[in-house]
């Protein structure tokens, strides 16, 4: 009994630990105490999830990008073992080729990787750097407080996906609203389910449309695909789906709780504001990845055949979590890794996870980033957090982590 | 030093051209490709960045 009030064991079935761990109020930006604990006593443990059954969660940076890099570990949702965030129910359905795994992941994936590549996203830096520039303008003539979020934040990466997509920026409340819906983990599975539809359908009808009359965007790109028959019209909706919410959330939240780490981090915030160097601003754009910790349910896999690891032996049908949160602050990879350091060489972060399915949008992200952290605090220095951070609530009911609205004023 | 490059195996993250822009590019695809098969030594240190941050493990440094 004493067990079971006073914390873990090995042993007690009772005491393996739940997953995710709530996190402390003291530090927003810091993983939860009892995960840094778990990393500590070793890069693999056993913890209970939502539905009761049990999964290793791998804390160390080193077997994270192990196993992440294994063939043996599985990206499909269907295997046995697999630890899912929620019931499917819930509207955690297949997302395309992130929930495949080779062959057919690759041929799918690489059905798309063409606009991502660096140099084509470098050519899309002078219109995101004018999307950015129009926001501030907004902004620097309307009223202040201001919710950084709705007015900053969220428009620019939908901004940008819509236009890399060839979806009309115009529905983009529409894509907002349904999208918000479904990452959020307080949702209920029918709201969920109601959401993803909406979008899936009208997806579906901007897929059917470029099939008969083709344009220069990645949408046509994928209904090529359809008229071809590489993919059916419903593979190419949940390829359009994938990366619309990839594009969305992800670039947001970091856009939001990054501004917001950089006000807590006056030093930091002021290397960034005073410096002409790009290099600092991309390496800013690592370290504030490496730091922040959106993604933190961690990525989820299936293990089809026995793995030794770490002198622990995982074994076919279970399920291991790698969160990239506590990775990232492994201090084996990183020194001092709970300090944010903008001139630290953090590009070995595993924000954007590690092997065959690492984020597809990882150069579109960065360049989108890298314009607005090297953008908005020189436009607008006097930059502040309008009222207290006690105040500000955190997206701890979300699979995406970050700010629900950041009130600023300047 | 050599680099070798598994072409079929890279999942087109970009990120070696970002470590180092004269040895790697994409082609149309996004698939990387090897522009210096035997880089300079001012390159090198971009090339290990390129092999420890590949996604994939497809860009090797061997000693030749």
């Amino acid at each position: 009994m004493a067990d079971t009030l006073t914390g873990r064991t090995s042993e007690a079935p009772d005491a393996v630990p739940e997953f995710p761990m709530p996190r402390q109020s003291r530090c927003p930006f810091d993983p939860p105490p009892s995960l840094k604990d778990l990393q500590r006593e070793g890069p693999l443990a056993k913890v209970r999830l939502w539905d009761g059954s049990e999964s290793w969660l791998v804390t160390r940076y080193a077997e994270q990008r192990a196993l992440l890099g294994d063939p043996r570990v599985s990206a499909d949702t269907d295997r046995p073992g697999y630890p899912t965030k929620a019931s499917p129910e819930a509207g955690e359905g297949k997302l395309s080729f992130i929930m495949m795994d080779d062959p057919e992941h690759a041929r799918l994936r690489r059905m798309v990787t063409a606009p991502f590549a660096v140099k084509k996203v470098e050519a899309l830096r002078p219109a995101v750097q004018r999307i950015v520039d129009g926001l501030i303008d907004d902004l620097l003539a309307g009223p202040a407080p201001v919710d950084l979020v709705d007015a900053f934040a969220l428009p620019i990466p939908s901004l940008v996906i819509c236009e890399l997509l060839g979806v009309p920026y115009e529905e983009h409340d529409f894509f907002q609203e349904h999208t918000r819906t479904m990452v959020r983990t307080t949702a209920t599975p029918e709201e969920r389910g109601a959401a993803s539809r909406e979008v899936a359908g009208y997806l579906a009808g901007v897929v059917g449309k470029r099939i008969a009359e083709p344009r220069g965007d990645l949408l046509s790109s994928i209904a090529g695909r359809v008229t071809a028959g590489e993919l059916t019209h419903q593979q190419a909706t949940e390829m359009a789906l994938l990366l619309l919410i990839a594009g969305h959330e992800t670039t947001a939240n970091m856009i939001a709780l990054g501004t917001l780490a950089l006000l807590q981090h006056p030093d930091q915030l002021a290397l960034l504001r005073e410096s002409d160097d790009p290099r600092l601003v991309a390496s800013a754009v690592e370290e504030l990845l490496r730091y922040l910790h959106i993604t933190h349910l961690g990525r989820r896999r299936a293990v089809t055949e026995d793995i030794e690891i770490a002198g622990r032996l995982i074994k076919a049908g279970e399920g291991v979590i790698m969160v990239n949160e506590i990775g990232n602050r492994d201090p084996e990879a990183f020194a001092d890794p709970d300090r944010l350091d903008i001139t630290r060489d953090a590009r070995r972060h595993v924000a954007f996870g590690f092997g065959v399915h690492q984020c597809l949008g990882q150069p579109l992200a960065r360049m989108e980033l890298q314009v607005v952290y090297g953008t908005l605090y020189k436009r607008i220095p006097t930059l502040k957090l309008a009222g207290d951070l006690r105040d500000v609530r955190f997206k701890t009911d979300a699979f995406i982590y970050g700010v629900h609205e950041l009130p600023v004023s300047w | 030093m050599k680099v070798e490059l598994e072409a079929d195996k890279c999942v087109a993250s970009g990120q070696c051209v970002l470590a180092a822009m004269d040895v790697f590019d994409q082609d149309d695809d996004g698939i990387a490709v090897l522009l210096d098969e035997r880089p300079a030594d001012e390159n090198l240190d971009g090339v290990r960045e390129a092999v420890a941050i590949c996604p994939a493990a497809a860009i090797r440094l061997v000693d030749q």
